[in-house]
């Protein structure tokens, strides 16, 4: 079984703080949906109102399309896997595992059955009679995940269930969630402040800043076509110049800045709103000589090689930094520290958008 | 109170307030309401009681101030009650330094191991050994006088050395712990530090260890006191007729007069005592009573 | 490691002499129940005999006594552990004023004087027309080593991750069934040292019994009475027996955490 999930204009107070704000979305079943933000803005929140720990102070909540307003949460059919995971210290895995069959008075034959028949689906077999405390890091998440499927929940809820281990596991448990999901079809909602995460595993993603959902797409789109300033700062890395839009004609505008005045698409909800243009790296290109068009003349300060690509850092005549990525492909020539260049980028690249920027995240 | 409900449901949560109810009311608070009201009623005749001349009055209390006797007891109670949780510190806090910081990790919970069996053996027969050392041909006169200290045994058991002997011997322990537990948990490196800017030991001591010490002296001298003082066994075993300790008096009152409500004027004026002497710690070291209550 | 000093062989002594302190009493109390004199006592040494033990089991109010305090530390242990376990987990989930109040009269008995615990239950019951007896013992008891009980469960939530009987909630578990397989198993540590100390302060308990018992015997009235009365040695032999059977729980305990750090160091030496 499997079930969407509704959220209707749900808010969370808490005192006279608004943790959760107004926030729409409607997520289908069987999909792997993320909710990203950074931390304080509200995503953990709204995982505990679905789960039923929490209770929104205004809005509705709907799982499979039932109001849950008075469905407490071990009646829901969701399972919350814990951010510190929160394994039984005192019950052997299996036990573990089992609980939620063994609460719902399923006998010790059938329950050791389903628990070993899980372990095999996360590919732990041998660790049925193990305790917890002699679990690796990756193991104990494996664990987590079998005790919350099995009580064959519609819908399955993560909170940051990666961020304690090393980066290496976390790739790889990145994939074997994914993988997880599909096999099952239940309904995933993730939270994570790791854009990587998130990127990576969802179907759709929702971007989250103070309590309020500030778009909701696919991965592809969150990168390509953020919605304000907030999304394409805190997703991907970016040059940004502060100016003002000087004239539109269509989809395009005249944007004028410190550092020059360019052509750049125009994003929505920008009519009258402080804007910025959002550009980034791996879409300029520095060239010897200057461009027709969105052309800055810049000189290198700085080459850092990243391995897959070479980041290229550099000032423009009124002090910007600014940078610019190439692909590390064996035959590019890499520029020098001093060199005067120019860089160049396509209007259909750079980003108009309003509102503020992340703050960034030292964890992201 | 609503996370409560929340987190145990509303059958568990009734339970939890029933049985807390049950004790703070029937057991705690009711009873001392009672032996408030109590002593401020006269002692009559069964007949009596309700009848006209059941009023209040101070009389049971007038009984305690009229008297110097009582009034001297009681001081000397207080008194030597302080100065037993004095020695008991200063018996103690060596100790718990050594237990804490320089004996040997494995040797500790044998130590303590040992040092749990007299306070598993009660009360009143620890201070029946001392009734025996402390007899005039006991086991201490022979062994100083077989060591040549003192030529004449001493009569040991005379005015309040050997009740404080007693409590001292009795209560140690009851002050040891807490500061052991208050030392245990200074960061070693804190000491170390101290000694590496230059400080001679007893300034380690002093500005160092001390201070971080002060819940756990607090707690152990708020229960040696507060045990010294209400302490009945003791006295009775290892007193002598020119000393006389305030829960002799309570007993007197209770079962020889059979006046309950002069006896609960008198354990009023003890619990209060008591009470002073707690804030008083708590003032004097700036401790909370959750501090204390360890 | 760490490193010795010179100082340290002071300490050494101070804590051999502290412990000679702490136990050559009761081994001067143990001896005396086998000398053969009249009054308790090693020194003079009149000559070893075993009488005192065999007056003291002949002694028909002493076994009356022993029974009695058992019952009555049974009882108490059955009434304080629920009372001091629930009155932790209330003051655990709740905050503010209310906590501190309920708190403040929580340990409030621990630091009464036990006389006056005896006395106002004796007041309180009798108003009530409820006799003095061992059944008053016990409520006495209570009302002070459910605070012991409360302060142990306390302590032991404290380090208890809240996260767990979410998850067992939300795995659907009910309220009572997280409570029995979740939060009790975490607290049975607790629970059983706050019954073993309920237990040995009842045993031990004079200065509440005193006032509430009526006209029963406990252990420690009996031996009151006794040195009151009139003192044989057969108080020794008591005491040379509870001291024993202390020690060989206390021995029994020491070898079993042996046992324990040892598996413990070869379960992380196996990794």
């Amino acid at each position: 079984m499997t079930a969407g999930v509704d959220l209707d204009n749900v808010c969370a107070d808490f005192g006279t703080f608004r943790a959760v704000d107004r926030v729409n979305v409607n997520i289908q079943p069987g999909e792997f949906f993320s909710f990203l933000g950074p931390s304080g803005c509200g995503k953990t929140t709204i995982l505990r109102m679905i789960s039923g720990f929490t209770n929104p102070s205004e809005g509705v909540i709907r799982i499979g399309g039932k109001d849950m307003k008075n469905t407490r949460p071990n009646q829901r059919p969701t399972a919350l896997i814990f951010q510190n995971l929160a394994l039984f210290p005192l019950m052997p895995v299996w036990e573990n595992i089992a609980f939620g069959l063994e609460v719902r008075g399923v006998d010790k034959n059938t329950r050791r059955a389903k628990a070993e028949e899980l372990l095999r689906l996360v590919d732990l077999p041998d660790a049925a009679d193990k305790r917890v405390s002699q679990l690796s890091g990756g193991q104990k998440q494996r664990v987590a995940i079998a005790r919350a499927l099995a009580v064959e929940p519609d819908v399955m809820l993560l909170d940051e269930p990666l961020s304690a281990l090393d980066l290496k596991l976390r790739q790889h448990m990145r994939a074997e969630l994914r993988a997880i999901q599909k096999r099952t079809q239940v309904t995933f909602i993730y939270i994570t402040h790791d854009q990587g995460e998130a990127l990576a595993m969802s179907d759709r993603v929702g971007v989250m800043s103070q309590g309020k959902l500030q778009q909701v797409a696919t991965p592809r789109e969150i990168y390509d076509a953020p919605a304000n300033g907030f999304v394409a700062s805190f997703v991907g890395e970016n040059n940004i110049f502060s100016g003002e839009v000087a004239g539109a004609e269509g989809a395009f505008a005249t944007f004028r800045t410190a550092s020059g005045t360019f052509q750049a698409r125009l994003g929505p909800n920008t009519t009258g709103a402080k804007t910025r243009l959002f550009l980034r790296p791996e879409h300029v290109t520095l060239q010897a000589g200057p461009g027709a068009l969105n052309s800055i003349p810049v000189e290198v300060t700085d080459v850092a090689f990243e391995g897959n690509f070479i980041s290229i850092q550099s000032r423009d005549s009124s002090g910007q930094m600014l940078v610019a990525e190439a692909r590390n492909d064996g035959a590019a020539t890499v520029p020098k520290p001093g060199e005067k260049l120019h860089m160049v980028f396509d209007p259909a690249h750079a980003l108009i958008l309003a509102g503020d920027t992340a703050a960034k995240d030292p964890d992201a | 109170m609503k996370d409560l409900l929340n987190r145990y449901g509303p059958v568990l949560t009734s339970i939890f307030i029933l049985l807390t109810a049950f004790w703070l009311l029937a057991l705690v608070i009711l009873p001392n309401i009672y032996l408030f009201e109590n002593s401020f009623r006269p002692y009559l005749p069964i007949a009596e009681v309700g009848g006209p001349n059941d009023t209040y009055s101070f009389d049971n209390y007038l009984k305690f101030f009229e008297s110097p006797i009582h009034i001297r007891v009681f001081i000397w109670t207080i008194l030597y009650s302080s100065i037993v949780t004095v020695i008991c510190f200063i018996i103690a806090y060596p100790l718990a330094y050594y237990l804490a910081k320089v004996a040997d990790l494995k040797l500790v919970p044998t130590l303590f191991l040992l040092l749990f069996i007299p306070l598993w053996v009660s009360e009143i027969l620890r201070s029946f050994a001392w009734f025996i050392i402390l007899s005039l041909k006991g086991p201490l006169n022979f062994g100083l006088i077989g060591l040549g200290i003192i030529e004449d045994p001493i009569r040991w058991m005379t005015g309040f050395r050997s009740v404080m002997i007693g409590l001292v011997y009795t209560y140690v322990l009851f002050m040891l712990f807490p500061v052991y537990n208050a030392v245990q948990s200074l960061d070693t490196n804190q000491i170390e530090a101290s000694e590496d800017l230059g400080a001679p030991w007893w300034r380690t001591h002093w500005r160092v260890i001390l201070p971080h010490c002060k819940p756990g002296i607090a707690s152990g001298s708020v229960t040696v006191f507060m045990l010294s003082a209400g302490s009945i066994l003791v006295p009775t075993l290892l007193a002598s007729t020119n000393s006389r300790w305030f829960t002799e008096i309570i007993q007197q009152w209770m079962f020889e007069s059979q006046d309950w409500n002069t006896g609960s004027a008198y354990a009023f004026l003890l619990l209060i005592i008591c009470t002073v002497f707690v804030s008083l710690v708590m003032r004097i070291f700036k401790v909370k009573l959750s501090d204390i209550a360890k | 490691m760490k490193q010795t000093r010179k100082s340290d062989w002071l300490f050494h002594t101070y804590m051999v002499l502290f412990l000679a302190y702490m136990l050559l009493p009761l081994v001067v109390m143990g001896g005396a129940a086998f000398n053969d004199s009249r009054f308790p006592s090693v020194y003079p040494w009149v000559g070893w005999t075993d009488r005192w033990f065999v007056e003291l089991w002949a002694d028909a109010r002493m076994w009356n006594a022993f029974r009695n305090t058992i019952y009555v530390a049974l009882a108490v242990v059955a009434i304080s552990v629920p009372i001091g376990t629930a009155a932790a987990i209330l003051v655990n989930s709740i905050a503010g004023t209310t906590r501190s109040v309920l708190y403040g009269l929580m340990i409030a008995p621990i630091l009464t004087p036990g006389a006056v615990i005896g006395i106002s239950t004796l007041l309180f019951w009798n108003t009530l027309s409820v006799p003095a007896g061992l059944h008053l013992a016990v409520l006495g008891q209570v009302s002070y080593i459910a605070a012991f009980v409360m302060l142990l469960v306390l302590a032991r939530l404290q380090s208890f991750d809240r996260g767990l009987e979410e998850a067992a909630l939300d795995l659907g578990a009910s309220h009572m069934q997280v409570m029995r397989r979740i939060l009790l198993p975490h607290l049975y540590p607790a629970i059983g040292a706050g019954a073993a100390i309920g237990f040995f302060q009842s045993i031990e308990n004079f200065n509440v019994t005193l006032f509430t018992r009526g006209t029963y015997d406990t252990l420690t009235v009996y031996v009151f009475s006794k040195v009151r009365s009139g003192i044989t040695p057969t108080i020794n032999a008591l005491a040379l027996i509870l001291i024993s059977v202390t020690l060989v729980c206390a021995i029994i305990y020491e070898v079993r955490r042996r046992r324990a750090a040892r598996a413990e160091r070869m379960l992380l030496a196996k990794g």
